[in-house]
């Protein structure tokens, strides 16, 4: 590649039937966050001291944790380019010289809080006081998990590295409530053509997702928003949904989320916000969960799911699936019949088999192999879901959570309201190994695997190869210096020589990876040479 | 109902058992499989936060998305 097309973005596009069949996607997670004054017992064979919350208000030591690991060698504290549609000159902000692009005076305008565009690709900022990590763009499940467990390990040494720098115990976690009233998320990201009617969306999505919390629950130890009721259910967001449609995401949550800000050529394209999901830590969750969404969604695509599945009383349903630990729960459709998550489950599971037998002759070799290794586990988990839930301890994390539970209860005589409990629910997504329950029962071979901790480094670091967070990720690593801002869809430059900040869009996500581009950064030595290779 | 799926798991051990004609390997290997929970929560009890009710009680998050 020698030049750049008319558009101004990085050429050229990929062979148009892999396009056609590609899928874009991500997922993004707020993680919890404490922090433990000096006093407080670190862990067990501390003193036994009462912990002492500290006083730092959330949003400032979520911004500590960020600004803690932008300064390591992965990341780049870098601008986020709030207004990817318009010229350069009319962006605020961006007069800014390189030097205020320090690592202690970091560039981003939205009210000094820390924003770091990491070298895989990733972001990784505060928003509403927790520290979030919006994985890459990706076009398979698999990658998807390894660029999910990389931004646990991400979360993992920032928190290590708070805890050196503030002399404060900080603590994160991959969950998504505190049980005592607070709910934070983990969405999916899905890239759709713009042509499908949305509507459809609302009618044939929403069950799906009711039912699939099954499989993609991470657990939870209590029963209501602020866990009023003791017990256990499947999903830790479950009780907090209390919409079928709509745009919030904070209060008043909907199922379905109508946000509509595509990161991409609008024209073509809309991005599906799934805000339904926990977060898992499981491997396999994880897959399972992105995996079947992005085929239902290609079903729902094609206009070939059949018949719509509407649930009478999706909000309700959405909290009787979760509180029902059987899978067994009658649940009802608008047309009157009754039906259950794991029948509704099989059923989407049917109509993506038989879209797959319709497009599997267009698909890429990696995709079919992806395709048939997911509907076999999706088949296999709604089996065991129907006979012997405890079976999938070792792939499901609510499964595993509860097993342990359950464990303890016998061994202890524990009630479902004990703290030990609901600490059990917290530790086994504290990112931290040293502590992590989840780590715990992986070393001890009592979870499954999807990726090796190898896999996962290397994602820590490097970016996905087929879509344009290649670009994105490889400029961080390569020119990091020079990137004022950037965003999922742009990167802005300051190429020495040139007065005004150059900006690079990335309207299409399946543009800007490695075969495109690879050479040309390879071939780079400063930004100013990567920019007269492109022709600008 | 979690009453009924347990005399439901243990009615589906005892038919198990009954299939397999092997009761002194199966006893066997359940002490096996008790011994090896054991020393898991043993080990988990080693690394979870002292004084549970504190810990979880100061655990308090802002909302988010």
């Amino acid at each position: 590649m020698s030049s750049a097309d008319e558009d101004g973005s990085v050429p050229p596009p990929m062979d148009p039937a892999a396009r056609r069949h590609a899928r874009v996607m991500g997922i993004e997670t707020e993680y919890g966050i404490s922090a433990l004054a000096a006093g407080s017992p670190a862990i067990a064979g501390g003193t036994g001291a009462a912990y002492i919350e500290d006083d730092l208000h959330p949003m400032q030591l979520s911004n500590h944790v960020v600004k803690a690991y932008g300064n390591s060698s992965a990341g780049q504290p870098a601008g986020w380019d709030y207004e990817t549609e318009t010229p350069l000159r009319d962006i605020r902000g961006y007069e800014i010289s390189r030097s205020a692009a320090h690592p202690d005076q970091l560039t981003d305008s939205d009210l000094g809080m820390a924003n770091v565009i990491l070298t895989n690709g990733a972001r990784l900022y505060v928003d509403h006081a927790h520290p979030e990590y919006s994985g890459p763009e990706v076009t398979s499940a698999l990658d998807a998990v390894r660029y999910d467990k990389a931004g646990d390990a991400v979360m993992a040494i920032a928190a290590q590295r708070a805890t050196q720098s503030l002399g404060r115990s900080v603590r994160l976690y991959k969950n998504n409530t505190d049980g005592k009233g607070a709910s934070y998320g983990t969405h999916e990201n899905y890239l759709l053509q713009r042509s499908t009617p949305f509507d459809r969306i609302v009618t044939q999505f929403t069950a799906f997702l009711v039912s699939r919390q099954v499989i993609t629950g991470a657990g939870r130890v209590g029963i209501g928003q602020a866990s009023q009721q003791a017990g256990f259910q499947i999903s830790q967001r479950a009780d907090f949904f209390e919409a079928e449609v709509g745009l919030e995401t904070t209060l008043n949550r909907p199922i379905i989320n109508t946000r509509d800000e595509p990161h991409a050529d609008a024209s073509r394209h809309r991005r599906l916000h799934v805000i339904t999901g926990d977060a898992n830590l499981s491997e396999i969750a994880t897959y399972l969960k992105v995996g079947t969404a992005a085929w239902v969604l290609r079903v729902i695509e094609a206009g070939e799911l059949g018949r719509d599945l509407r649930l009478d009383a999706p909000v309700a349903a959405m909290r009787a699936v979760s509180h029902d630990l059987t899978c067994r729960e009658p649940l009802y459709l608008q047309e009157g019949r009754r039906t259950s998550a794991l029948d509704l489950q099989e059923a989407y599971l049917e109509a993506c088999r038989d879209h797959y037998e319709r497009v599997a002759e267009d698909l890429s070799e990696n995709m079919r192999i992806e395709a048939k290794d997911l509907f076999g586990r999706w088949q296999d988990c709604l089996d065991a879901l129907r006979t012997d839930i405890f079976s999938l301890a070792e792939q499901l994390d609510w499964v595993a959570k509860l097993k342990l539970m359950e464990s303890y209860r016998e061994r202890d005589g524990l009630s479902w309201d004990a703290p030990k409990l609901a600490l059990i629910d917290l530790q086994y997504a504290d990112v931290d190994p040293r502590r992590s329950l989840y780590q715990a029962l992986l070393a001890k071979g009592r979870m499954r695997r999807l990726v090796t901790d190898d896999e996962i480094e290397r994602a820590r670091t490097h970016p996905p190869e087929d879509t344009r967070a290649y670009f994105r990720g490889r400029m961080m690593e390569k020119f990091g210096s020079s990137v004022v801002a950037a965003s999922w869809d742009s990167v802005i430059f300051d190429v020495p020589d040139r007065p005004a900040l150059q900006r690079l869009p990335l309207l299409d996500p399946l543009r800007g990876t490695k075969a495109q581009v690879g050479q040309v950064i390879e071939d780079s030595a400063t930004v100013s040479d990567l920019f007269a290779a492109l022709g600008r | 109902m979690a009453e009924s799926e347990q005399s439901q798991r243990k009615a589906r051990r005892t038919e198990d058992r009954e299939i397999e004609e092997l009761p002194p390997t199966d006893s066997a290997h359940k002490a096996e499989l008790d011994s090896e929970v054991d020393s898991l929560l043993d080990e988990i009890d080693d690394v979870l936060e002292v004084n549970a009710e504190e810990f979880v009680r100061s655990f308090v998050q802002k909302g988010g998305q």
